[in-house]
């Protein structure tokens, strides 16, 4: 069971590594204004991962600050979800990926709003409102990519089909937790039961669950991933920048 | 105001230049709200209609007539210029990813999306001219129009990021700054959009210099090799000496340009030496002194041959840039053919509806 530090830290991880995914697409977007708008959403994620770093390293207490804890940890010291790791794939994946991370995100941070912690209820109060504007975003591709052309339709469903399994450790129940992860599953499954329908999506069964990033076991590509984001900062020891 | 009369330190650098980013706005104010005649009679000469207003420091504007030697140049300038933005993010976004701090990540991810939406209300100010925007993305694509030749540099370390802002955005907007005077209506007010945003990026690029030549041994040597390999090409940034300059003096008499290339790179010089003085680096140029008679430095001309072949697809990065774009460009095709054939079955449904 996860302590406020540990929790805010897992947080403040899936916003951390989403935010270096998004980010890899700069100048690579289908579109002009895509670009822009990947970027927004990196963005985004990027200023929630600080907000909750710089307090999980309050809780904590040792005199980590935001910069000590995304670029000195190793892998098995993240604890985000694996959802947010995986390589981001055609535009088809990366917006799967973001519709079910937002899809989590809008119910989670709009839980937290409410809690009782004053920091977190106030990082929950910014953060859903951005949320919105991904889940929105990536609903909208969605539904064009899945039903767009024939090979939009192919690409959206593998997409879906691939990112789906990850979904499932979102939601591990954790009663002591700020927010219970459980008590999100509703509110996620009709967002995206929705959306998919009117995508002419189908919704993949639940089968294959993989899991273990909450723990610190990741896949492997979120090791290269570190090794890329931390190579600068950990090459000049205590550098300012 | 330039050189000598530079902003004091603790205003960092582009004050100077935003103050005639500033007057150009408030110029473009004035002369829209001077009662403009309201277009030619019917049996006016256009040309003479066009002549006036040109003359009278009025703009031209999309309905207007206008020579189409005028249009046709308008259209190479403004979109190269946005071209320059879309391939520029590929330089400084090859350091997204290893920013060396979450703060210096997100200031780098905002420049570079920035960028991006210069380039987008570039190409907007184009379109205003008869041209769509796909037509010039194939024309950038197929190489049949250039972007500024800065962009076929590498950018080998995080200083290359500090580098850029410092003297590409130091550079560009000295040559911006004048066409926010421009008398094509739509270019000036994007380029006095733009030129405040860049100003700001001119800051942040000095910034991380001005922290790293105050940092480490490292870290200050990695801020002088960045400016030494980055000088030149900023210099060669205004292009050709004047003498060789093939679009000058028609540009200048349509006020689309106010300076030569070898004013403004003169200008640039002036503004950087201080500059380089308060962050402690020095600029690779041992001739570089102030001459007490022309009241401004003399200095070290950029490699011309080399900025011709940069020109002409032989610098350093030219093919990477470009496969990257075109990359870009082939692998979104199928996400665009989708959005289009949604918003096509949507259009169908509200008729149905309807």
């Amino acid at each position: 069971m996860s302590s406020p530090f540990d929790f805010t830290l897992a947080l403040g991880d899936d916003a951390l590594i989403a935010a270096q995914r998004l980010g890899e697409w700069t100048s690579r977007a289908p579109e002009m204004e895509e670009d822009i708008a990947l970027a927004n959403i990196a963005l985004d994620q990027l200023g929630a991962a600080r907000l909750l770093l710089t307090y999980a390293g309050e809780l904590e207490g040792a005199g980590r600050d935001e910069d000590a804890l995304a670029y000195l940890r190793g892998d098995r010291e993240f604890h985000n979800c694996l959802l947010v790791e995986l390589p981001n794939g055609d535009f088809g994946v990366t917006m799967a990926k973001l519709f079910f991370l937002a899809a989590y995100q809008l119910p989670l941070y709009t839980a937290l709003s409410g809690c009782a912690d004053e920091r977190l209820a106030a990082i929950g109060a910014k953060a859903r409102k951005e949320s919105a504007y991904h889940l929105d975003h990536a609903s909208l591709w969605v539904k064009r990519l899945g039903d767009g052309t024939d090979e939009s339709h192919r690409r959206m469903q593998d997409a879906v089909d691939q990112v789906w399994p990850y979904t499932q450790e979102l939601f591990t129940a954790d009663p002591a937790a700020p927010v219970d992860p459980a008590t999100l599953r509703a509110d996620f499954d009709a967002v995206v039961s929705a959306v998919l329908d009117e995508a002419t999506l189908t919704r993949p069964a639940d089968g294959w669950a993989p899991g273990g990033g909450r723990s610190g076991v990741h896949t492997e590509h979120l090791s290269y991933l570190l090794a890329e984001m931390q190579v600068l900062h950990r090459a000049h020891p205590g550098a300012k920048w | 105001m330039y050189g000598n009369d530079f902003a004091p330190p603790e205003d960092g650098p582009g004050g100077g230049l935003l103050g005639e980013v500033e007057a150009a706005e408030a110029a473009l104010r004035e002369a829209a709200a001077r009662a403009r005649r309201g277009g030619p009679a019917p049996d006016e000469d256009f040309a003479a209609y066009f002549a006036d207003v040109i003359d009278a420091d009025q703009k031209i504007e999309p309905r207007d007539w206008m020579p189409e030697a005028y249009r046709k140049t308008l259209i190479r300038q403004i979109a190269q210029h946005a071209h320059s933005e879309i391939i520029g993010m590929q330089p400084e976004g090859n350091w997204i990813s290893r920013a060396p701090s979450l703060k210096r990540k997100a200031i780098l991810l905002a420049k570079v999306q920035d960028e991006a939406g210069h380039g987008l209300y570039l190409y907007a100010a184009a379109e205003t001219l008869g041209v769509s925007r796909d037509e010039l993305v194939e024309l950038l694509i197929d190489g049949r129009q250039k972007y500024s030749s800065i962009f076929n540099y590498p950018t080998l370390t995080w200083a290359d990021v500090g580098a850029i802002g410092w003297l590409v955005d130091g550079a560009a907007i000295v040559n911006q700054v004048p066409l926010c005077r421009c008398s094509y209506g739509p270019y000036a007010r994007a380029m006095i959009r733009v030129c405040k945003e860049e100003s700001f990026h001119q800051r942040q690029g000095y910034e991380i210099l001005h922290t790293l030549a105050h940092g480490t041994p490292e870290q200050k040597a990695m801020a002088q090799d960045a400016v030494d390999r980055w000088w030149y090409p900023s210099l060669a940034m205004f292009g050709p000496p004047d003498g060789d300059s093939t679009h000058s003096a028609q540009s200048m008499a349509w006020k689309i340009k106010r300076f030569s290339n070898d004013e403004l790179r003169q200008r640039f010089v002036d503004m950087c030496v201080q500059q380089a003085e308060i962050l402690g680096l020095t600029i690779p140029d041992p001739d570089l002194r102030w001459n007490e008679q022309r009241q401004a430095h003399d200095y070290t001309q950029p490699d011309y041959d080399e900025l011709m072949q940069v020109i002409k697809g032989n610098g350093p990065c030219n093919r990477e840039r470009m496969e990257h774009r075109r990359r870009a460009h082939s692998d979104g095709a199928w996400v665009r053919e989708a959005a289009a054939a949604y918003a096509a079955k949507q259009r169908n449904k509200e008729k149905v509806a309807a």
